[in-house]
């Protein structure tokens, strides 16, 4: 008969020395439902009685949304130009439209010296400076090449290779219509060339738009900073205000009060899911291909992850300062830098791939990417699904087992 | 006044550097982050991995691939011989690139007429896709220019040259066009944004929260005295954190600095008034650490992007172009970058020398004005 129910019986053999149902086992060893309950409405009310700290975690979700999402791209186009035209005939006047006629670049302005070229480029008016040399015509009429100088500013070198990259383009069409005219000229028929003829075919974010391709990233740093900014302060806080010696003195367990510290941040990071979903949705057109369930069961396996790292950081750090320092670096960085989230892993030497492994965020961006964007299943993603899963529960026991009820 | 200062400034310096933990974020951090940064940190795409379709299995279609591979951009991992081995490999990400030729490609070279190559890309990064395309559209310029050359000669006649432009290209400031000159530099920025702001703000609101506040304001301290003695800390912190992260940076990741140092040490000093000015400021509306520490981010963060870091500052639309010269980062970033890549000085560089000075007063004026020794 178990002491605490009175009238269940207890048949195995196991629990008969107990005195108690498993129920009641659960309850005594692990964790007590009813004061879980109480642990997150105290922190409830404490979130509500600060209504700033809560808007922020809304708000900021938005703000980094509403950036990424209009002002932040990665897309490089019209690329400021500066011409320097020593031929000025025909032949280069075309070259020079062929360039401020393109797209992809935007005539700043004509130069006639070197000095006004330094100065475009020094102050950033310019990035790229095509310099036509003075016998440009004649070089080309008869046949041969003429040396065409691009001067680039190389200080933003994604910006640069972009831009050389479509210099090299509008100088190949020009050469072989140039080529092509010469040859026609010369022999009188109609030349034909086996040439390649390169088709590419992009899939899953068609258009390029680099925003197709951060917002689903974003996700996932998001759901990392709402971790680090509300929960890497709870623990701490009551350390350092004094009142953790109040709750040392009820029999509150502390894998009670670590799941009652997590239960209100989960709610406010479910919340910023919906919302970063929707704005995705229907302000900026992200495409979602995959299925929205798998998306929230995967951010749900993440999010809990990530709120008891930031709990575990508040454990250790004891001190709100300290706390928020560990958390920038323990979080917040990582989920920015070695998730993939702007900075490719592939791009990064082999022992910075290696510490990627140990960011979890990594796996949840490329959970989040290619439900979005390649309508991938579970079974492409179970990998990392199963590894957030792991990290998951390996934080909420390492902080049960950090969290010390004592004054030291 | 001094006997006052120092003793508040002793108390602030023992209160930073007591806990062994927070020595480690002052001093070790900084470089950590930036040894992170220096290595993840990085737009250049090298070594694409790509797979083959190659359905015509010619002299001129494996002659096409080794070019692929020959040119360092593109690794070639898998052969692949249906699309939908092709697909797979994408999907798994396992692949970014198929170059796919299909029968009849070396049939329609030599008979002088167009040959298709279809090139599968993986669009989901789309920064890197189209480094990619650019790539391919140099490769096969050059292919194409020698079946020209080579079928120009067989034609009576017909000069064997290839005339047309040589694009001769120079990047300045950064010759090999490598990403980390370009973004260590600005990780001082970053790093030092972030410490003294966030630092500076929690340390008056610890004493507000904690209660030690009320001791404070007992003693006969004036304001002024107060603000110094929690703002000097972290200007010396951060200053010992640039020179750490410049140390850093040059002797470990190579970045040339090639403007002159002082230089950069009296914009950071210009920088801090921003910085610690919004800490300050900060601290005056927040009652908690929480609270200080979330208005904190809710300003680094829009600073941070919005600074030209990472996202070209050309790129925003026009009205975000005209916010971001309210960012004192902004600033500050342009600075660095001339100081170590361009090694440009005060000729160039006063504009932005001026904003952050104007900046700076603007905003400690605002948060001196808002601070009260009061509870």
């Amino acid at each position: 008969m178990c002491r605490a129910c009175r009238g269940i019986p207890l048949y195995a053999p196991l629990l008969a020395g107990t005195g108690a149902c498993p129920l009641h086992i659960l309850r005594r060893k692990v964790m007590n439902l009813l004061r879980v309950k109480a642990v997150a409405k105290k922190e409830f009310i404490h979130i509500l009685r600060d209504p700033r700290s809560l808007g922020m975690g809304i708000a900021m979700p938005m703000l980094l949304l509403f950036l990424f999402g209009y002002a932040l791209t990665l897309d490089v186009d019209r690329v400021p130009l500066i011409v320097w035209d020593q031929n000025n005939t025909p032949a280069s006047r075309e070259l020079v439209s062929r360039f401020s006629g393109s797209r992809y670049f935007a005539l700043y302005r004509h130069a006639d010296n070197y000095r006004d070229i330094e100065r475009a480029i020094n102050r950033r008016d310019a990035l790229i400076a095509i310099i036509i040399p003075s016998n440009f015509a004649k070089l080309v009429e008869s046949g041969r090449k003429a040396p065409v100088q691009a001067l680039l500013d190389g200080s933003d070198p994604n910006t640069a290779t972009y831009a050389l990259g479509y210099a090299e383009s509008v100088s190949r069409s020009y050469s072989r219509d140039i080529n092509l005219r010469i040859l026609r000229r010369v022999s009188g028929i109609e030349p034909e060339f086996g040439h390649l003829d390169v088709r590419p075919r992009v899939w899953f974010n068609t258009d390029m738009v680099s925003r197709n391709y951060l917002f689903p990233g974003l996700i996932a740093v998001i759901m990392m900073i709402i971790a680090a900014l509300l929960t890497s302060l709870t623990v701490a806080r009551e350390w350092e205000t004094g009142t953790m010696e109040q709750l040392i003195s009820t029999p509150l367990k502390g894998s009670e009060l670590i799941l009652g510290k997590v239960v209100p941040y989960f709610v406010i990071g479910i919340l910023d899911l919906i919302l970063s979903v929707l704005v995705g949705e229907f302000i900026f057109d992200i495409p979602l291909h995959g299925s929205l369930w798998l998306l929230f069961a995967m951010s749900v396996i993440f999010l809990t992850g990530a709120l008891s790292l930031g709990v575990l950081i508040s454990i250790i750090a004891r001190n709100q300062l300290v706390a928020s320092q560990l958390a920038l670096v323990a979080t917040m960085l990582p989920a920015f830098l070695l998730s993939g989230f702007i900075f490719p892993i592939d791009n990064m030497p082999a022992p910075v791939q290696g510490i990627t492994y140990i960011v979890t965020a990594r796996y949840f961006v490329k959970i989040l990417r290619d439900i979005y964007l390649k309508d991938a299943g579970l079974a492409i993603m179970a990998g990392e699904a199963g590894l957030l899963l792991i990290f998951s529960i390996a934080a909420i026991a390492v902080s049960i087992r950090m969290f010390r009820k004592k004054i030291e | 006044m001094f006997e006052r200062l120092r003793s508040m400034l002793v108390k602030e310096f023992i209160q930073v550097l007591r806990d062994p933990k927070m020595r480690f974020i002052i001093f070790l951090i900084p470089v950590f982050q930036t040894l992170v940064f220096g290595y993840a940190v990085n737009t250049d795409v090298q070594h694409v991995k790509t797979a083959v379709y190659d359905r015509d299995n010619s002299a001129e279609s494996r002659d096409l691939t080794a070019r692929f591979a020959e040119s360092g951009y593109f690794d070639i991992v898998e052969y692949v011989d249906s699309d939908e081995n092709a697909r797979d490999l994408i999907d798994r990400s396992r692949v970014k690139v198929v170059l796919r030729m299909d029968k009849g490609f070396s049939a329609a070279l030599r008979a002088g007429h167009s040959a298709p190559v279809q090139l599968l890309l993986d669009g989901t990064d789309s920064n890197t896709a189209g480094i990619v395309l650019n790539y391919a559209g140099k490769i096969s310029a050059a292919y194409n220019d020698r079946i020209q050359m080579e079928q120009a000669g067989r034609i009576n006649g017909l000069p064997a040259t290839i005339g047309g432009i040589e694009l001769v290209s120079r990047a300045w400031f950064n010759e090999n066009l490598e990403s980390r000159n370009f973004y260590i530099p600005a990780v001082i920025a970053n790093i030092v944004f972030i410490i003294t702001m966030l630092l500076s703000s929690m340390a008056v609101v610890r004493e507000k929260e904690i209660g030690t506040m009320e001791q404070i304001i007992v003693t006969p301290i004036r304001k002024s005295e107060f603000i110094l003695g929690k703002t000097v800390p972290f200007v010396l912190i951060g200053f010992i954190d640039v020179a750490l992260i410049t140390i850093v940076a040059t002797f470990w990741f190579g970045v040339p600095i090639r403007g002159s140092i002082a230089l950069l040490f009296g914009a950071t000093a210009l920088f801090l008034m921003s910085s610690l000015g919004f800490g300050l400021f900060i601290s005056t509306i927040s009652r908690t650490q929480q609270q200080a520490m979330m208005s904190a981010f809710f300003f680094i963060f829009p600073a941070m992007l919005l600074s030209g870091f990472a996202f070209p500052i050309e790129n925003m639309p026009q009205p975000v172009q005209w916010l971001t010269y309210l960012n004192p980062l902004r600033y500050y970033l342009v600075i660095i970058r001339g100081i170590f890549l361009k090694g440009v000085g005060m000729v160039i560089l006063w504009p932005q020398f001026f904003a952050l000075f104007v900046l700076g007063l603007i905003i400690l004026f605002f948060a001196v004005n808002r601070f009260r020794k009061t509870l």
